[in-house]
């Protein structure tokens, strides 16, 4: 049998055809692309709550006397700033500076590490660190087929969690606590993928059909709406986050995708160390650069142009339904445009008149708190 | 304005209500399956329009769709409220979110479109 072929399906996957989802085939996953429509759920998370299914998501622990050596020496983030309790949002880079992911380290405690890494990358992470561990006192184990994962996000999630976690409340942003949910272990973090406050859920299979169930009870008075793929990248794309696959990979670096606040250089060597350190001393060729436009929707793949020279590619682009025009973000040469600068974006043979804006396009709730942090 | 029983559809949904100048716009079916609409491009007046053929796009948060000339002619005026309303689309698409007017160059090509229960079968079989 191909797993290449085979459709993987969630935990969740009767209840998200219960709530009217529907299923697409995203890189192996079977998942909802919507429910009710991409602008209402968009709208519920930035206004209020919304609820996804993100089980795809992969957990690698990393434990052992050593498990801080190896996330130290496999990432570009300092594991310094990841305290017990606390998460870093980091890069584990390649030896060309290039990305192998990027990810959240939790420090559950000294010794005891959980990594969320993305769905299609799971695999090669696990190998990665089981490759760069050599002979680290240091045990690496790849859950992701044993966990689901919920993401509830939105200005008014905390509220629901009053009663249901009120410990989760204390939490800061990439706060994680472990908790007992259904009698079965957990892992709450103060984390997302939408720009809102809010919190992830990792759980056993076993209760996430009724957790999600009890967050529908507890978002009833805040409107909560199941929300599902299309959402979950229209708020990701203006909150300024970088999608695996499309404005991240192996070939481009940290620096490149202008999460340069992500690189600690002066934390000891890494991987990938000395390229990172040569492009802050003499600047990048290309950079990821944002841009609006109001003459049509930008997509993955249109052609960037200045003063009719092609600059570049749209590597992530769609409609922003918060500030209603397109939005989009690619690698751009020359890596210095300025805010303002006037490009040109081609959508079906047109060329459209194009703004560079800073990214990220619009600031929710959680980066009232500060990111990373 | 139409009603779903009063005109053609053709195979890529479009709606088309015939006469001397004749309404083109989008299957309720149609606009369902696009989800919400936010641009439309729509075709220049004067526009020569050949049946089968590309001549506007309707663009939803998801994804960009082509909409083709149901009929042969050329293009006599288009619905600009789309422009600053593209929801239109989805709320209303026979009446207000109707796409453009044409003059048929060939109006039997017309007749060869499927009516109300034959597009009522052919959407019945397309889900099988």
């Amino acid at each position: 049998m191909s797993t290449a072929t085979t459709i993987r399906r969630t935990a969740l996957n009767e209840t998200m055809r219960k709530y009217g989802g529907k299923m697409v085939d995203f890189h192996g996953w079977e998942l909802p692309i919507q429910f009710a429509g991409i602008l209402k759920e968009h709208e519920a998370v930035r206004n209020s709550a919304g609820i996804f299914d993100v089980s795809h998501m992969g957990q690698v622990f990393v434990t052992g006397a050593d498990a801080f050596k190896l996330l130290q020496k496999t990432n570009a983030n300092d594991l310094r700033k990841a305290t017990p309790g606390k998460g870093v949002y980091s890069h584990v880079t390649n030896p060309n500076a290039g990305l192998v992911d990027d990810i959240i380290a939790f420090c559950l405690a000294a010794d005891r590490y959980l990594v969320i890494v993305n769905a299609a990358t799971s695999t090669k992470d696990y190998e990665w660190f089981k490759d760069q561990a050599g002979k680290m006192l240091v045990t690496i184990e790849n859950k992701s087929d044993d966990y689901s994962m919920i993401a509830i996000q939105g200005p008014s999630v905390p509220k629901m969690f009053e009663t249901f976690a009120p410990e989760a409340l204390k939490l800061p942003r990439f706060g994680i606590a472990e908790k007992d949910i259904m009698g079965e272990h957990c892992y709450v973090s103060r984390t997302g993928y939408t720009g809102e406050d809010g919190f992830e859920i990792t759980a056993p299979h076993a209760i996430i059909n009724a957790l999600w169930e009890k967050m529908m009870e507890l978002g009833k008075p805040y409107g909560i709406l199941p929300c599902g793929l299309g959402a979950r990248d229209t708020l990701r794309l203006e909150s300024g986050y970088l999608l695996y696959g499309a404005d991240a990979d192996d070939f481009h670096t940290t620096y490149e995708s202008g999460y340069g606040w992500v690189v600690s250089l002066d934390k000891g060597d890494f991987t990938g160390r000395e390229i990172l350190a040569r492009q802050k001393a003499e600047g990048v060729k290309r950079r990821l650069t944002g841009l609006t436009l109001t003459g049509g929707v930008p997509r993955p793949g249109c052609k960037v142009f200045l003063e009719g020279k092609q600059i570049g590619e749209l590597a992530s682009a769609t409609y922003s339904p918060t500030l209603k025009k397109g939005i989009g973000v690619g690698y751009m040469t020359p890596a210095d445009l300025k805010p303002g600068a006037l490009l040109e974006v081609e959508i079906h043979g047109r060329r459209v008149p194009a703004e560079v804006v800073r990214v990220p396009f619009h600031k929710g709730t959680a980066f009232n708190k500060g990111i990373g942090a | 304005m139409p009603k779903p029983e009063e005109v053609r559809y053709t195979k890529t949904h479009e709606w088309v209500h015939l006469g001397e100048e004749a309404v083109v716009g989008i299957s309720d079916h149609a606009q369902h399956e696009m989800g919400d609409v936010v641009f439309v491009e729509l075709p220049k007046i004067g526009q020569k329009l050949e049946k089968e053929k590309p001549c506007a796009v309707v663009e939803s948060v998801k994804s960009a769709f082509d909409i083709y000339a149901p009929v042969s002619g050329e293009v006599t005026a288009v619905n600009d409220a789309l422009t600053g309303e593209p929801a239109m689309l989805n709320q209303n698409p026979l009446e207000g979110g109707w796409i453009f007017k044409m003059k048929p160059s060939a109006p039997a090509e017309g007749e060869t479109l499927m009516d109300w229960p034959a597009y009522q079968e052919f959407l019945k079989q397309s889900a099988q």
